[in-house]
């Protein structure tokens, strides 16, 4: 009696896998049904105003609306999928993306692992610290100090190089808001941000007690990310498209609208 | 009044985090019970490979934090098996493996907490194993769990909020967006937790009603 009881108890173990295995098969015949015409996976930060943010729910800023509008005039369709950065390069070299328009500068590292675009936005990195903060005014001065830096971005990347250089101590973050509050709230001394992000909270955020300290440490152009060797049609779309909305100027009104002078 | 604001500002962003929050504890924690009382029987069998199975799948569980399961599952394991798969069911798997486990500790130890000897004498009464269990066992040994069963549901749902870093967009991460934009993290968070606070007192308060209700029904036998 007792073995028909473990009987009974594995086909109800295999039926509650075969249920969880069936939700994951579903979804992928509904992908399957959409592949004549396939539907890009493309990510984008969830928290990187003004490249992109959330606003009265729905997305915007200058990468989701330069995606849209190259989408249109290539005629390609995508779902956009925000979410934290340091999920998006292991979401693109696993598979779960098809791409990704993230705000990311084209470095050499991720061009091992990535294929990029042609650069469509000139960027580059900026050290940022409390606007009660005098001391530091340059690169040279950011010696034994304490950093706010977020996972997996050029900044970690410049940090994590130079940690032994100027006996840096790094605090890590999930997202730029946090990055900011660490130095807004006196935790680390500076932080290490792409200019134009932190020069348009600096404008938008009256309440903002950060400031740019000094020159860029180096400029860097923002691409267009997919897997290495993967994708490339949606690449050469994505060229092609950013090469006709310059021509035609929707470009420069997207990009006016966030970074006017 | 602060507060008000900002949750009347937000309203469609909370709402939303809220309904993705609630879908996936009530998906993982049905999915969960069930996985509990399978793996809690196999515990419990004589059947050595059963018990292997249900003691490796405990000690896998319990030996790793649920974010690195999330992400394991995710970025590891799901892309192998489907490329872009959807997070949601990503997330929902791993709850359910991760609340699954501690629930399956959880029936075991009530099912250990009736007197063998009850067994023993309904069986030499002529039940059989299964009606037992049912009549004899299963009723006494359900109100042994029930306390320890709410805590495990509450547990699960706080834990919804590590499913953030697998993109799954509920309540902390619809929280961590509207900071991103209003730059007001003490009010906006605090919001945050009020909502989880209403959210988990509704979970209790509802949990005590059923409690109160099983111990009725069982007075009354």
């Amino acid at each position: 009696m007792k073995r028909k009881t473990f009987i009974a108890l594995t086909c109800t173990l295999i039926l509650a896998m075969a249920a969880l295995t069936g939700c994951g098969s579903k979804k992928e015949t509904a992908g399957d049904t959409a592949s004549d015409d396939k539907v890009y996976l493309i990510a984008c930060d969830a928290k990187y105003a003004p490249f992109s943010f959330e606003e009265n729910g729905t997305y915007k800023g200058i990468d989701v609306e330069l995606l849209d509008a190259i989408a249109k005039t290539e005629g390609f369709k995508y779902e956009l999928k925000p979410m934290d950065f340091s999920a998006v390069i292991p979401g693109i070299t696993s598979g779960q993306l098809d791409g990704a328009i993230a705000g990311m500068s084209i470095t050499d590292e991720r061009k091992q692992s990535l294929d990029f675009s042609e650069g469509y936005f000139e960027s580059g990195l900026s050290i940022v610290v409390n606007a009660n903060n005098t001391d530091i005014n340059s690169e040279a001065d950011l010696q034994s100090k304490s950093a706010s830096i977020k996972k997996g971005t050029a900044g970690s990347q410049f940090a994590e190089d130079n940690t032994d250089k100027y006996g840096l101590k790094l605090n890590y973050f999930d997202d730029s808001p946090t990055m900011f509050l660490d130095v807004e709230n006196g935790n680390s001394d500076f932080l290490l941000e792409d200019y134009p992000v932190i020069a348009y909270k600096i404008k938008v955020d009256g309440d903002s007690k950060l400031r740019i300290a000094g020159d860029k440490l180096y400029t860097v152009d923002y691409g267009f990310a997919v897997k290495k060797d993967d994708n490339q049609e949606l690449l050469k779309m994505f060229n092609d498209g950013l090469k006709k909305i310059k021509e035609d100027g929707t470009y420069d009104k997207i990009v006016g609208q966030y970074v006017g002078e | 009044m602060q507060l008000f604001n900002i949750f009347m500002d937000n309203l469609p962003s909370i709402l939303s985090g809220i309904m993705v929050t609630i879908k996936l504890s009530i998906i993982s924690l049905l999915v969960a019970v069930v996985l509990g009382i399978v793996f809690g029987i196999f515990r419990l069998s004589k059947i050595k490979i059963l018990e292997g199975i249900a003691v490796g799948y405990l000690y896998i569980i319990r030996g790793t934090p649920l974010m690195v399961q999330a992400l394991f599952i995710y970025f590891g394991i799901a892309p192998l098996i489907i490329p872009r798969s959807d997070p949601f069911i990503c997330g929902v798997i791993a709850l359910s493996l991760n609340a699954g486990a501690y629930m399956s500790e959880i029936f075991r130890a009530g099912i250990l907490a009736v007197d063998f000897g009850q067994m023993e004498a309904s069986r030499s009464l002529g039940l059989g194993y299964f009606k037992t269990m049912q009549k004899v066992i299963l009723p006494q040994a359900v109100k042994i769990m029930i306390p320890s069963i709410i805590n495990q549901f509450i547990v699960t749902m706080k834990d919804t909020s590590i499913l953030t870093v697998i993109s799954i967009r509920e309540l902390t991460a619809s929280g961590q967006i509207i900071v991103a934009r209003n730059f007001k993290p003490l009010e906006t968070y605090g919001v945050i937790a009020v909502m989880y606070f209403l959210l988990i007192t509704a979970l209790s308060i509802f949990s005590s009603y059923v409690e109160r209700r099983l111990h009725r029904g069982h007075k009354s036998n």
